[in-house]
């Protein structure tokens, strides 16, 4: 009897610790890897890394002023053409999606959503590098829209859905046209999951390298045009880190560093505005 | 959304067999009849919901609908409004507005002339107060503000909600006690001004001064509306209505005055049921 007291009070103590460090390991390491390329970086972070363009081969200085223009646009693109295409494929299988079509899209989305963004990358190399006959930041925003609909859509459906069916029938019973229902009382009240998913899309969609390689290609000059080559962050970082300039290495760290940071903010912005959308209304 | 395949479904002039009350009180017959019903059948697909009832809502009269649960009478309900067909229900029979087929209409128009009040309080939680009554109108496209304004008032009033909320119209709409959302709910409905107001079980949620403000409500509104209510509480449907209705198992057994039925019914099946030897 008192033994089983004791065991089960020591097992309750040890799985309370062991979930504890779990959180705390969690935690850990995004703190390890924020300090740690902080630390390696930090030497090439001034104004000049963000206001100026790559140094040529050779001369020191220099930052990357066109690959953080370069991700902005990318991002900008994957999300133009990836957001709504997502968000509506959502709407589409949470309101009407309980049928054979919507199984199948169902499915699919989840397929898109594993398959390798390398692959992804050659897709939009055939679908647009080619018939342009050039690399383009069009090709890049189209491999990141592919990566991100199938994000968007499976956590808008899921958002939707879990949105309690009391409010859409008491919107119906109002005489409520169904779209109108959907768009002003089902998304709104959905608004802040949803945002937690494009959230998410984006976060990885900036952090994306392999897809941009032969679609935006990178570019060590500045430029914003959408049919022409553009330079990234991430291939800003892939291109230093391999480079054998020791400040080039250091370049690359401080990029990854930015890089992290840029995510970070996006997401503490989006949260405090969708927070403070959702207590307002 | 459903319209063709209820059409088709849906059987054209049915004859009047139903299992419709043989004692059916005398004024019921004589008043007015607001909605109609008849051989209505009603299936959530191959559960037979409601058998063959006919039933009217007299107008300007509140209808109270009793009987166990499952008995069917929430379905009724909200076959009158077409909520039904909405969680993915069928029926047939024949049902009507001012003698005109609900089927024939739009179920948006149907459902501005028929409101509904839900058993739980669902303000819209991403609206402060004034929105959640202005809503059936702000999203039917009506923007003049004096006129809104005007409407969210009126509405409160009548739902005797105005006073204490008057000066925080700006707040969430569920903010606000379960009581005053239920009322908050009522007063939503009343603002896009419907004939007939449906109410699902509006007080079962709510505690007892809640539950006499609602009643106290629905006795007032009825000179206005004609109201039809669903409720577990037979005392309160004694309270509230001038006509009482019992189902039992998809059937309407009996329809009447509420004082007659609750004093001399004439189903044996009532009898037990009001008495409390069953349900």
């Amino acid at each position: 009897m008192n033994f089983t007291y004791y065991r089960r009070k020591i097992t309750s103590a040890v799985m309370t610790g062991l979930s504890i460090a779990s959180a705390l390991v969690a935690v850990g390491v995004l703190a390890v890897v924020f300090i740690y390329t902080l630390m390696q970086g930090f030497g090439s972070l001034n104004l000049d890394f963000f206001i100026a363009m790559p140094a040529p081969v050779g001369e020191s200085g220099g930052g990357m002023a066109n690959a953080l223009a370069g991700t902005g646009i990318l991002i900008g693109l994957g999300s133009l053409i990836g957001l709504p295409t997502g968000i509506m494929a959502g709407i589409y299988l949470a309101e009407h999606g309980n049928n054979a079509f919507g199984n199948m899209v169902r499915f699919m989305a989840d397929v898109l959503s594993g398959v390798p963004s390398i692959v992804v990358g050659v897709v939009a190399y055939v679908l647009v590098v080619l018939p342009m006959k050039h690399f383009s930041a069009l090709a890049g925003g189209v491999a990141l829209a592919i990566l991100m609909i199938p994000t968007v859509t499976r956590t808008t459906e899921e958002m939707i859905r879990l949105v309690p069916g009391s409010y859409r029938e008491a919107a119906l019973a109002l005489g409520i046209p169904r779209w109108k229902t959907t768009v002003r009382i089902i998304l709104p009240a959905a608004l802040k999951g949803i945002t937690t998913g494009v959230l998410l899309s984006i976060a990885r969609a900036a952090g994306e390298t392999a897809p941009l390689l032969f679609t935006a290609l990178g570019n060590r000059f500045w430029s914003t045009a959408l049919d022409q080559p553009i330079a990234s962050l991430t291939v800003f970082i892939y291109d230093y880190a391999r480079a054998p300039f020791e400040e080039w290495n250091r370049q690359a760290w401080a990029a990854a560093f930015v890089l992290i940071a840029l995510i970070f903010i996006i997401s503490l912005v989006f949260r405090t505005v969708t927070r403070r959308q959702y207590a307002q209304r | 959304m459903h319209n063709d395949e209820l059409m088709q479904t849906r059987t054209m002039n049915r004859p009047y067999t139903s299992s419709a009350p043989r004692g059916s009180s005398q004024s019921l017959s004589m008043l007015n009849p607001k909605m109609a019903v008849q051989g209505l059948n009603a299936y959530f697909g191959k559960t037979h919901a409601l058998k063959d009832v006919a039933l009217s809502v007299p107008e300007h009269q509140v209808l109270a609908i009793i009987g166990p649960s499952g008995c069917g009478k929430s379905t009724f309900l909200r076959s009158l409004n077409r909520m039904h067909e909405v969680a993915g229900g069928t029926m047939t029979g024949r049902i009507s507005l001012d003698g005109e087929d609900i089927l024939t209409y739009d179920p948006v128009v149907l459902r501005r002339r028929v409101g509904m009040v839900f058993q739980k309080a669902n303000p819209f939680p991403t609206m402060s107060i004034f929105d959640n009554v202005a809503a059936g109108l702000k999203l039917n496209g009506i923007r003049n503000r004096k006129l809104l304004a005007e409407v969210v008032e009126r509405s409160l009033q009548q739902a005797a909600l105005w006073d204490e909320v008057k000066d925080s119209l700006g707040k969430s709409g569920v903010s606000l006690s379960g009581g005053q959302q239920q009322r908050l709910c009522i007063a939503r409905t009343l603002a896009v001004e419907p004939e007939v107001v449906l109410m699902d079980e509006p007080a079962s949620a709510l505690d007892p001064i809640s539950t006499a403000k609602i009643e106290e409500l629905i006795y007032e509104l009825k000179g206005r509306y004609t109201i039809a209510i669903v409720t577990h509480n037979m005392q309160q449907a004694a309270r509230v209505s001038d006509f009482t209705a019992f189902f039992y198992l998809g059937e309407l057994i009996e329809v009447g005055e509420t004082k007659k039925m609750f004093t001399t019914p004439e189903k044996k099946q009532t009898e037990d049921y009001i008495t409390g030897r069953f349900g």
